[in-house]
């Protein structure tokens, strides 16, 4: 008995782990859309703040450095994007796409010469699980608290982002002001509000979520260098923003559903129960095409994406 | 009269291009007052408001806001000015509440506390005794209910200045008063209104002044109580107009269309149809009235087959058509258009040019993979001599044209097949009193083709006087089939809002038939 019990908060506790990455790339999703900018990029972003980030910290050891390195590389590549389609106007799915290649191309670039090298101890002690040997004595409550609790610092700090940006989407002047940016641009723009720089803003903040969340994979969850380190983690993400309704509230459960998925594939194993192993890879992937049906049959306007999501804006135009 | 003078225009000229679009405007509206102005389409009605609220600014000429002469270079200045727009589309977001987007782009601390600023937009409505939900949904809400939004966001953000665009134009007669009332409220307080309109009877029903606009000049400012309708369409248009539509005879033919029991379903199961029967002949104009959102739209859309039918038979010429497709039924002389309230006619493109918008619907008619344009160029220049459509050429995109011409092109393709049946709603949403008539004139004269025409309209005195026989909806039923001598409009407003025929006394249905 105590023996399931184990596994399953060894399971949990690794599937918010696998979840966090999706987290930082969820709400980084979000920021972009809500300003009604669907940006195909996400993937690009987090390979983008990947390799930023471990560069970083095999260069400097300081976790501080590799977060900053992580962020800005992240936003720059959202700087790129929201340049193109804010200023500019091209079109939005075509600049993501291309965004992802060429985060992908520059990642592979840059990340070439430490392949495969790994983070020094020192280092990775700054990102070790936090424990708390109490909670084993509360029963039922105690195992439900470590799975959240027991984790390293890293994973806080995406708690505190996807509560944070619950916040200041549903609570403050400036979410408010943003999803109507979304919402209905040029109802924004008559009441007055900077359209052009709304979007700059949560889009480059959108850039530094998904660097952030692209950095976890490479300098905490792997932690060393590979080639294609986010494996589409990044798509999964995109389609996690329908499921989770553009809600970063909702985005914590979404990423500890998929981070779970993740790696049941290893936990089977693990338990010699023969499943083909292609076949359990393949979930997260098969969970999202689920999601993505699922959430073009939910009809209510809660579920329904910001009405000028992938809208260019022209004042003029009627 | 010696109130405050709010808005001083003198000598107001704009040019875009070679079209002088105003020359030489004088307007003043004072604190108290509801001045109206009137104009036909493209007489620079909008052109002069749209300078005042800081969209455009005028090449010559000067404007003084409270006394103090000031150049107005922006939406956001006009704000900071007291003045405030509502304009004929609402700028309004749909998934937020009222009192959000009541609250958008407000300066002020970070943090929303929604109780403390509901209380402050509370304020706002006692003062002015408005009244609604402000936690209610846009999306949720009546078209009426997103004007009073509007009117209350620039109210909130201090507006003394309201200018209307049009605001009547989307509104059911009973929604119109109640605006009214609240305008009138407004001006009471010490507002100034400024409405648009081409409408004569809401000019002399609710203004205390009427400035008339002919081809961007300013023809004069008159007491509204000192002038009447006759007098303001011969200073609107230039010349004495007839203002009377002569319903030609109508020799009722054969049975043309048959609905029986029909039925609908709308979005979570709602019936927007509920057992609907009626006949229309040849030779007829078949009046609808009702509220919009009454299923009007439903049951144009069941008969050209575009929207499912749940039980109930449509018969033309004694055939039952529920289950054909939409094509099928244009083959047997069906013609449908819709003018929608954005007025982007449905069943044209917008980025296609007048011949393609005609293709349209020709081109099936062709053999081969080709299309030959040949045909439709012709139709295409025949619809604009025809209806007098006012554009750069038939080459142009449509969507560079005014909403009431490319209303035209739709109402002028429609005709132009020489369908049996035409159902046409809302021909005349937003034109103005000589294009309107043009419409009524082409109408009568499908009807004394022997075309039936199924007629679903918003203002009730043309009903009366255009149809041969009025059906009025509501909540998707059917509260009464009459012919339209033997009712008043006021009999008409009771069946709108529910009361069955037979209910009605005799002073609003002289002749009971």
């Amino acid at each position: 008995m105590t023996n399931t019990l184990d596994f399953f908060v060894l399971f949990l506790k690794s599937a918010v782990v696998a979840g966090t990455p999706l987290l930082f790339a969820i709400i980084g999703a979000i920021y972009n859309e809500k300003a009604g900018n669907l940006n195909l990029g996400i993937e690009g972003m987090m390979l983008l703040g990947a390799v930023a980030g471990f560069q970083a910290a095999l260069s400097t050891q300081n976790p501080l450095a590799s977060l900053l390195s992580a962020c800005v590389f992240g936003a720059l590549g959202a700087l790129i994007y929201a340049f193109l389609t804010v200023t500019l106007r091209t079109n939005q799915v075509v600049t993501g796409l291309a965004l992802t290649i060429f985060g992908s191309g520059m990642a592979r670039f840059w990340g070439q010469n430490v392949m495969g090298q790994v983070l020094s101890e020192s280092f990775s002690r700054y990102f070790r699980p936090l424990s708390f040997p109490f909670l084993a004595k509360i029963p039922i409550l105690g195992p439900i608290l470590s799975v959240f609790l027991e984790q390293d610092l890293f994973v806080y700090f995406g708690y505190a982002i996807a509560i944070l940006s619950g916040i200041y989407l549903y609570n403050t002047r400036w979410g408010l002001n943003l999803r109507a940016v979304g919402g209905n641009t040029a109802a924004a723009d008559a009441s007055g509000i900077n359209i052009t720089l709304y979007k700059y803003v949560h889009i480059l903040m959108g850039g530094a979520l998904c660097g952030l969340g692209g950095a976890y994979l490479s300098v905490v969850f792997v932690p060393s260098w590979q080639e294609n380190i986010t494996a589409g983690r990044g798509w999964i993400a995109v389609a996690l923003v329908i499921f989770t309704s553009w809600n970063p509230y909702k985005a914590l459960w979404g990423a500890l559903l998929f981070g779970g998925l993740d790696i049941v594939g290893f936990r089977i194993q693990s338990l010699n129960i023969p499943v083909n192993q292609y076949f359990l890879r393949m979930l997260p992937y098969l969970a999202t095409l689920m999601v993505i049906i699922i959430g073009s049959i939910r009809k209510s306007s809660k579920h329904n994406p910001p009405k000028d999501l992938g809208n260019a804006y022209f004042r003029e135009e009627r | 009269m010696n109130r405050p003078v709010y808005v001083e225009m003198k000598n107001i000229c704009k040019t875009f291009g070679v079209i002088r679009a105003n020359r030489n405007i004088n307007l003043s509206v004072t604190e108290g007052e509801i001045h109206a102005l009137l104009g036909e389409n493209g007489a620079g009605k909008s052109t002069l408001v749209n300078m005042i609220s800081g969209i455009y600014t005028p090449d010559s000429g000067s404007i003084a806001i409270h006394g103090k002469p000031v150049r107005i270079h922006s939406p956001r200045h006009a704000i900071e000015l007291g003045i405030g727009m509502i304009h004929q589309h609402f700028k309004l977001v749909d998934v937020l509440s009222a009192a959000e987007n009541i609250l958008l782009a407000e300066e002020g601390p970070p943090l929303l506390f929604r109780k403390k600023a509901t209380e402050k937009i509370r304020k706002v409505m006692e003062k002015y005794e408005m009244e609604m939900d402000l936690s209610k949904k846009i999306e949720e809400m009546a078209v009426s209910e997103k004007q009073n939004v509007e009117i209350l966001k620039v109210l909130y953000r201090g507006a003394k200045i309201l200018i209307l665009d049009e605001p009547t134009a989307v509104l059911t007669p009973q929604e119109t008063d109640k605006l009214f009332g609240i305008l009138r409220n407004l001006v009471k307080k010490g507002c100034a209104v400024i409405i648009i309109t081409h409408k004569l009877n809401e000019v002399m029903a609710i203004s205390d002044r009427v400035t008339v606009l002919r081809q961007g000049e300013s023809v004069c400012t008159l007491e509204t109580k000192n002038t009447n309708i006759r007098q303001l369409t011969e200073l609107m248009v230039g010349k004495p107009v007839d203002l009377s539509i002569v319903r030609c005879p109508a020799e009722k033919g054969k049975l043309l269309l048959s609905v029986h029991h029909l039925s609908a379903l709308g979005e979570h199961g709602v019936r927007v149809l509920d057992d609907i029967s009626f006949d229309l002949y040849e030779g007829e104009i078949l009046g609808v009235a009702g509220v919009a959102g009454s299923g009007q739209k439903e049951i144009c859309e069941t008969i050209s087959g575009l929207y499912p039918v749940e039980k109930g038979e449509i018969l033309f010429q004694g055939e039952n058509i529920v289950g054909l497709t939409p094509r099928e039924i244009i083959k047997r002389g069906i013609s449908m258009s819709f003018i929608p309230e954005d007025r982007l006619g449905m069943g044209l493109v917008a980025s296609m040019d007048m011949i393609d918008n005609m293709l349209l619907k020709e081109y099936v008619n062709q053999p081969g993979v080709s299309v030959d344009r040949r045909f439709a160029r012709e139709k295409a220049v025949r619809v604009r001599d025809r209806l007098d459509i006012q554009t750069p050429g038939i080459g142009t995109p449509i969507r560079k044209l005014s909403g009431g011409n490319i209303q035209k092109v739709l109402l002028g393709r429609e005709i132009d097949a020489k369908p049996s049946l035409l159902i046409t709603a809302y021909p005349v949403r937003g034109l103005d009193i000589g294009a309107s008539y043009n419409i009524y004139d082409l109408l009568q004269e499908q009807k004394q083709k022997g075309v039936g025409v199924l007629y679903i309209g918003e203002d009730l005195d043309v009903l009366l006087e255009l149809c041969d026989r009025i059906m009025v909806l509501c909540n998707g039923k059917v509260t009464g089939i009459t012919d339209s001598r033997c009712i008043t409009k006021e009999g008409l407003g009771l069946l709108m809002a529910g009361e069955s025929i037979t209910a009605l006394t005799e002073e609003v249905t002289p002749c009971k038939l």
